[in-house]
C-alpha cells in the first residue's frame, strides 16, 4: 500500500511530465477502444442482419447445391423430406427453391436467381408477405434494393422473365415488382427476385420441392437428414468470420503503432528518472527500502500512468464513445460493399474488450517501467546518494 | 564484561577498484563507539571518512575486516537485513538534505515511520515530536521547495530522529549552511543526544562541527591518525 500510495504521489508530483504520459496513454486507450467497438459493432451488425435475412439457425442443402456454382442449380433440388414436413409445416422450417433464369428490364438481357419461398413465412426477415398479385394477371415478385438500382426497376414495373422448367425446357411469362425491399444483406438482394413458392412451382413444375431450408429454433433438425446436408452458421458466416480476423489482425497493427508511441514516451520518463532521481533513490535506500523494493515503486509509478489514463480516458471518452455509440457513423456507399452493412455503423463497445485493451497497456507500461527500474538494484547507492552516477 | 559499544570496527578494510587496479579508502581502520558518542571523523578529501560513515550505516560493506553495529556483523548481512537494520536504528542526515521533493515536510519526517508500518496515530504524535525538536512544527505542511537550507537541514534532522534510533550518521551536515544555521542545527543535534542518548556520528572538516564534537578522530590516507577526546 505504502508503494501504491508512494508512487501515485511522486508521479502526480512529477506535474507536466505525468500529464504528457497519460495524455498519451488515454488517447491510445480510447482509440483503440473506439477501433474494437466499431468492428465489433461492425461484426455484430453483419452476423445478425445475416442471420435474421438468410441463415438463421443454419441450412439444409439439396446434396447438389452449391452456392457458389450457378450450374449446380439445374439439379439442385428435390422433395421434402419426411422428417422436415412437420417443421415445414408449422414453418420452423422454410423450404427455398433456387432456379436460374434471365430477364429482360427495357430489352436488356440480365441473369438472375428465381427464388421461392413461402409467403406465410417469418422465420426470415424477408417481407414475403408483400408478395400479392396486384391483379393484374402477371407474376407476384419482390425485389431487393441493390437488384432495383442494377435493373433500374421499381415497384409497379413489369418485366419479362425466361427460365427453364423441370423438364429442361425454356418457359417465359411477364412478372410484376410489387415490393422492393431494403435489406442490409446483399446475399439476399443482388441479382434475385423472390417469389411465392406456389407460384414457383407453377412456373417450374417442381411441386413440393425445395434446394435449401432455412432452419430456425423451433426445428430440432440440425444435422443431415435424408441426405439433405446441414449448414451450419460456422460454415455459412465463414466469410464473415474472415473479415473480422482481417479487421482484428488491422486493429492490432494500428494497437502495436500507437501503443508503442505512448510506451516510448513512458519508457524515455522512466529513463531520465532514474538518471535524475538518483538521490531520492539512495535517500530511500538509507530510509530503509533495499533496493528491490525500490525498483518495484519506479515499475508501480510508470504502470500508475496507465491507471492515471484508464480514469483520464473514463473522464472524456466514455461520453464521446456514448454518443458514437448512439448515433454511429455514417457509411457512405454502403449497399455496395458485398456484406451486410448498415447506412450507419454503430459500435459495440464489448467489457471484455476494454479490459482486455486496459490491460494490455498495463501490462506493456509495467513491462516498459521495470526494464529501466531493474538498473537500480544494480546501484551503487553511496554515489546515488550523492547524484554522482553518470 | 558487558561493553557499552554500539559500533564496533576492527582491521577493516575497503577497496574500490579504479581502472585495471584499486583504491583503497579503508586501511585496518579499528574503532568502536559508545552509545551517546557525540563523535566526528574529521580529515581532508579522501580520507576515508565518508566510507566509514557508510559502512557503519550499511550502505556498503567492507572488503575485508569486520564491521559490527549494534550486534550484526555489516559484511554478512542481506540487502533485506541491511535496509531493516537502517530503518529502525540509524537515522541519516546528508549534506544535501535529501528531502524528497514531492513530500511536504510531515510527509517527509513520516516516511521512515511507514515503513515501520506504525499506525496513523503513532506515527502523527511521533512526526509532530521530532518537529518539535527541531522547532518546525508551523512548517508541516511546506515542502523542500519553500524552505531555506537552515530549515531543510533541520528537517533532515527530524527525519533522521522521528523513528528515535540509536545511532545518526551525519555527512557533512553544516557544509551547506552558513554559520548561525549550523550552529543552530548543531545545537539541535547536541540536545538530541543528550536527551535521547543517540549516539551521533559525523563526517565533517568544518570547524564549527569540531567545537561541539567529545571525540574527533582523524584520518588521514585511509587510517586513523589520532584520536581526541575533550569533555564539553
Amino acid at each position: 500500500m505504502l508503494l501504491i500510495k508512494t508512487a501515485f504521489k511522486n508521479i502526480i508530483g512529477s506535474g507536466k511530465r505525468t500529464w504528457l504520459n497519460v495524455t498519451v496513454l488515454s488517447l491510445t486507450l480510447v482509440i483503440m477502444v473506439a477501433y474494437a467497438g466499431t468492428n465489433d459493432g461492425f461484426v455484430e451488425e453483419a452476423r445478425r442482419e445475416t442471420r435474421e435475412w438468410e441463415i438463421r439457425e443454419g441450412q439444409l442443402w439439396h446434396p447438389e447445391y452449391d452456392r457458389f456454382d450457378i450450374f449446380t442449380l439445374q439439379d439442385a433440388h428435390g422433395v421434402i423430406p419426411d422428417e422436415l414436413a412437420p417443421c415445414v409445416q408449422s414453418g420452423a422450417s422454410v423450404p427455398i427453391l433456387v432456379l436460374q433464369g434471365s430477364m429482360f428490364p427495357k430489352g436488356r438481357l440480365q441473369n438472375v436467381l428465381l427464388k421461392g419461398i413461402p409467403v406465410s413465412q417469418t422465420a426470415l426477415a424477408l417481407p414475403s408477405w408483400e408478395i400479392v398479385p396486384d391483379g393484374s394477371g402477371d407474376i407476384p415478385a419482390i425485389i431487393g434494393k441493390r437488384m432495383a438500382k442494377s435493373a433500374d426497376m421499381t415497384t409497379g414495373d413489369r418485366v419479362m422473365l425466361r427460365w427453364r422448367d423441370h423438364n429442361g425446357v425454356f418457359d417465359a411469362r411477364q412478372i410484376v415488382i410489387v415490393h422492393i425491399f431494403d435489406s442490409k444483406v446483399p446475399a439476399v438482394d443482388g441479382g434475385q427476385i423472390w417469389f411465392n413458392l406456389d407460384d414457383l412451382y407453377e412456373m417450374s413444375g417442381m411441386a413440393g420441392q425445395a434446394t435449401y431450408f432455412v432452419q430456425t429454433r423451433d426445428c430440432l433438425v440440425m444435422s443431415d437428414v435424408a441426405g439433405w446436408h446441414f449448414k451450419d452458421l460456422k460454415f455459412l458466416m465463414k466469410d464473415i468470420d474472415i473479415m473480422e480476423q482481417t479487421a482484428r489482425m488491422e486493429g492490432v497493427i494500428i494497437f502495436v503503432i500507437l501503443l508503442s508511441i505512448a510506451l516510448l514516451a513512458v519508457y524515455d520518463t522512466q529513463v531520465l528518472s532514474i538518471f535524475r532521481r538518483q538521490k531520492e533513490i539512495g535517500t530511500y535506500v538509507a530510509l530503509g527500502m533495499t533496493p528491490r523494493t525500490v525498483t518495484w515503486l519506479f515499475t508501480l509509478e510508470g504502470t500508475t500512468y496507465s491507471i492515471l489514463a484508464a480514469l483520464v480516458s473514463f473522464v472524456w471518452g466514455a461520453p464521446l464513445l456514448a454518443l458514437y455509440a448512439s448515433y454511429g457513423i455514417p457509411i457512405p456507399g454502403s449497399d455496395d460493399y458485398g456484406i451486410a452493412m448498415g447506412d450507419v455503423l454503430v459500435p459495440v463497445f464489448k467489457v471484455s474488450s476494454i479490459l482486455i485493451t486496459f490491460g494490455v497497456v498495463a501490462l506493456f507500461s509495467a513491462l516498459v517501467s521495470y526494464l529501466p527500474a531493474r538498473k537500480i538494484a544494480r546501484q551503487n547507492m553511496v554515489l546515488a546518494l550523492k547524484g554522482k552516477i553518470h | 564484561m558487558k561493553t557499552n559499544h554500539v559500533i564496533s570496527m576492527k582491521e577493516v578494510v575497503k577497496n574500490f577498484p579504479i581502472g585495471g587496479g584499486f583504491f583503497t579508502a579503508l586501511n585496518n581502520v579499528t574503532i568502536d563507539f559508545k552509545e551517546g558518542e557525540f563523535t566526528g571523523l574529521v580529515g581532508p578529501s579522501g580520507s576515508g571518512k565518508t566510507t566509514l560513515l557508510n559502512i557503519i550505516g550499511s550502505l556498503d560493506t567492507p572488503s575485508q575486516g569486520e564491521a559490527i553495529v549494534l550486534g550484526k556483523a555489516i559484511q554478512t548481512l542481506s540487502a533485506k537485513q541491511s535496509a531493516a537494520l537502517r530503518n529502525v536504528n540509524i537515522g541519516f542526515i546528508f549534506q544535501s538534505y535529501n528531502l524528497l521533493p514531492v513530500y511536504t515536510v510531515y510527509e517527509n519526517v513520516e516516511f521512515a515511520l511507514l515503513l515501520q508500518k506504525k499506525s496513523a496515530t503513532e506515527r502523527r504524535k511521533m512526526v509532530m515530536d521530532a518537529l518539535e525538536w527541531v522547532g518546525l512544527t508551523d512548517k508541516e505542511k511546506s515542502r523542500p521547495s519553500q524552505l531555506s537550507g537552515g530549515e531543510s537541514q533541520r528537517v533532515a534532522i527530524a527525519r533522521a530522529m522521528v523513528k528515535r534510533p540509536p545511532i545518526v550518521l551525519a555527512d557533512e551536515p553544516s557544509a551547506n549552511l552558513d554559520a548561525a544555521n549550523s550552529h543552530h542545527i548543531l545545537k539541535t543535534m547536541l540536545k538530541l543526544n543528550q536527551e535521547l542518548k543517540t549516539t551521533f556520528i559525523f563526517a565533517t572538516h568544518d570547524e564549527k562541527v569540531m567545537h561541539y564534537l567529545t571525540r574527533i578522530v582523524h584520518l588521514r590516507d585511509g587510517q586513523i591518525d589520532s584520536i581526541t577526546t575533550k569533555d564539553n
